[in-house]
């Protein structure tokens, strides 16, 4: 028999998969994107480089507000103990 | 010299701690059952505490010290490379997550190398498992406590033994007679002096720096390359940096402290808060420690030693009492992680060794007594080979991160995961994962550019899946259920 609460934990798994895949993408896109330029030749957000910017203040932020709204709209609660003890 | 006001915050911290350990003991006493209770705290974390504990284990003397230190020399290209960790804050608790859960309830685990030894049913793997933890964490934990011993010479102007026995002391104690639950509640308030530490350390370094514009143009006169991704001198390269993000992003699902409190939560619910919990906080540290570091230079130019950088910064941009406080902050990351590793390994050497091998039929009362000696006894070697670290053990923890994610990833991984990884894989990925981590730092640290961990990780992966593969019709896996 196979446990129905592993469809669940199988699918956020593959959710924490897919949100690291995009981590990387926006933090390794952006610095490297933007970055690679002259750094005298630079623009500036709020102080920072804007690749900097972008990649770890933007993105870090981004990414703490999409973890947010993949466990509000797909993580399930379940149960932890056995669902059929004998 | 001794400065008594930045002392009084930090022996307030200590007094505290020492307090949850106490409060923590009286839990033990009235637990039914003591193995549970003390090695994994009932499994009853809420959402806050697990965030704090993953956060504080997984951050340590490097998030605060030696981090900031080369951020100072390499500027912002080390910022960057940091952010890496940030994975660390969610991916272990989502991949792990409930399945992990689930398993290690129905399988009444305590311990990781519980877990593996119900998964693949075999005593070559719980050996092999428990020599790795033991030998590597043994090490890294004895680092942890000469920089915490360090740390304190440097504060108080006491000399190092005084400072290392201070250290100890206050450790032990609370860790042996306190468990796993006064880990994790010290770690509560280990955590929450990290974060607001580094808060108040950012705010205060870039107000004395004249705002960050003005930072930045300090640094850019200084070497433009200071504010550009690749490093001071160029060396940070972009493949370099990406395949960093196995060893600390990744690969941190394969470290057994960080695994084992994945299964010491109480439920769902928890574990959602603290995934988001801990992102923030784990963020906030990374981001805020290591752009201080930059920040740090035109601040406090010419520091030699990295080390040096976040005490000196501390006492020279905020007041005695404030820079007290933010120095608790790398005091809290060396003992929380400290406290983490003396529990795993103490557990691995009772629960993995002892019972499993040596009495099974061990009672109640036996169990107890051999829990607080072992424990006691392993902190206290960890004092004497701190004293004066021998080559041997230095070299070890070098190896500790990686050669444990080498070891561990793919083992717990595939047994969540995968209904055909088997034994015989498991056996030969670790056996193949350590040995090339060791093979490759020693011969070709960079090979082909990329980080030490990147070639044994996917290569015990490859080496799993197919000895796991060739070996199917060797194992009965009737009884298999994940």
């Amino acid at each position: 028999m196979r446990d129905k609460r592993f469809q669940i934990a199988h699918r956020e798994a593959l959710i924490g998969v897919m949100l690291v895949v995009l981590n990387f993408g926006i933090w390794f896109g952006f610095a490297y994107g933007l970055g690679s330029g002259d750094p005298t030749e630079y623009t500036f957000i709020l102080g920072f480089p804007a690749w900097f910017f972008y990649s770890c203040i933007a993105g870090t932020i981004f990414m703490i507000i999409a973890i947010w709204l993949a466990i509000k709209l797909f993580f399930k609660d379940i149960s932890f103990d056995e669902e059929d003890k004998q | 010299m001794i400065h008594w006001t930045v002392i009084i915050p930090l022996f307030i911290f200590l007094i505290i701690i020492f307090g949850i350990g106490i409060w923590a003991n009286k839990q033990i006493r009235t637990s039914d059952s003591f193995m549970q209770e003390y090695f994994l705290g009932g499994r009853e974390m809420g959402g806050f505490l697990l965030a704090m504990t993953m956060m504080a284990t997984y951050g340590s003397a490097s998030s605060f010290i030696g981090g900031p230190g080369v951020a100072y020399q390499q500027g912002l290209g080390w910022v960057l490379l940091a952010m890496a960790q940030l994975p660390a804050g969610y991916f272990v608790l989502m991949v792990l997550g409930k399945k992990f859960a689930i398993i290690s309830r129905k399988y009444e685990a305590i311990t990781l190398i519980d877990f593996l030894k119900k998964r693949y049913q075999s005593n070559v793997v719980v050996i092999l498992s428990a020599i790795s933890i033991i030998v590597f964490l043994f090490a890294s934990m004895t680092a942890q406590w000469v920089g915490g011993a360090r740390l304190i010479e440097s504060l108080t102007g006491l000399d190092y033994t005084a400072a290392l026995l201070i250290f100890a002391v206050t450790v032990l104690i609370y860790v042996v007679i306190g468990g796993f639950k006064a880990v994790a509640l010290t770690d509560a308030v280990q955590g929450s002096v990290m974060i607001i530490g580094t808060i108040i350390l950012l705010i205060g370094t870039i107000v004395a720096g004249g705002g960050v514009e003005n930072i930045m143009q300090s640094l850019v006169a200084e070497n433009p390359q200071f504010i550009s991704p690749f490093g001071a001198e160029g060396s940070l390269t972009p493949l370099y940096v990406s395949t960093f993000w196995i060893l600390i992003g990744l690969g941190v699902i394969g470290l057994p402290q960080v695994a084992v409190r994945a299964m010491s939560y109480k439920d769902s619910k928890s574990l959602h808060r603290a995934i988001l919990i801990g992102t923030m906080g784990i963020g906030t540290i990374m981001f805020g420690m290591h752009v201080i570091g930059v920040l740090a230079r035109p601040v406090m130019p010419g520091i030699e030693i990295g080390d040096k950088v976040m005490p000196l910064l501390t006492l020279e941009v905020l007041p005695p009492l404030l820079a007290g406080i933010v120095l608790a902050a790398p005091m809290a990351a060396i003992m929380s992680t400290v406290n983490a590793l003396l529990m795993l390994i103490s557990s691995t050497v009772v629960k993995d060794i002892y019972l499993h091998f040596f009495n099974p039929q061990a009672s109640e009362e036996k169990i107890k007594k051999t829990s607080f000696w072992t424990t006691t006894s392993l902190g206290l070697a960890v004092v004497v080979f701190a004293l004066n670290p021998p080559d041997l053990l230095v070299w070890l923890n070098l190896f500790a991160f990686g050669g444990l994610e080498s070891a561990f990833l793919w083992s717990v991984v595939f047994g969540l995961y995968w209904k055909k990884a088997n034994k015989y894989g498991a056996i030969s990925s670790m056996i193949v994962g350590l040995t090339l981590y060791i093979g490759i730092d020693r011969l070709a640290p960079h090979v082909f550019g990329m980080h030490t961990v990147t070639l044994p990780i996917l290569i015990s992966l490859v080496v799993f899946v197919a000895v796991s593969l060739a070996t199917q019709d060797k194992e009965n896996k009737g009884a298999l259920d994940i």
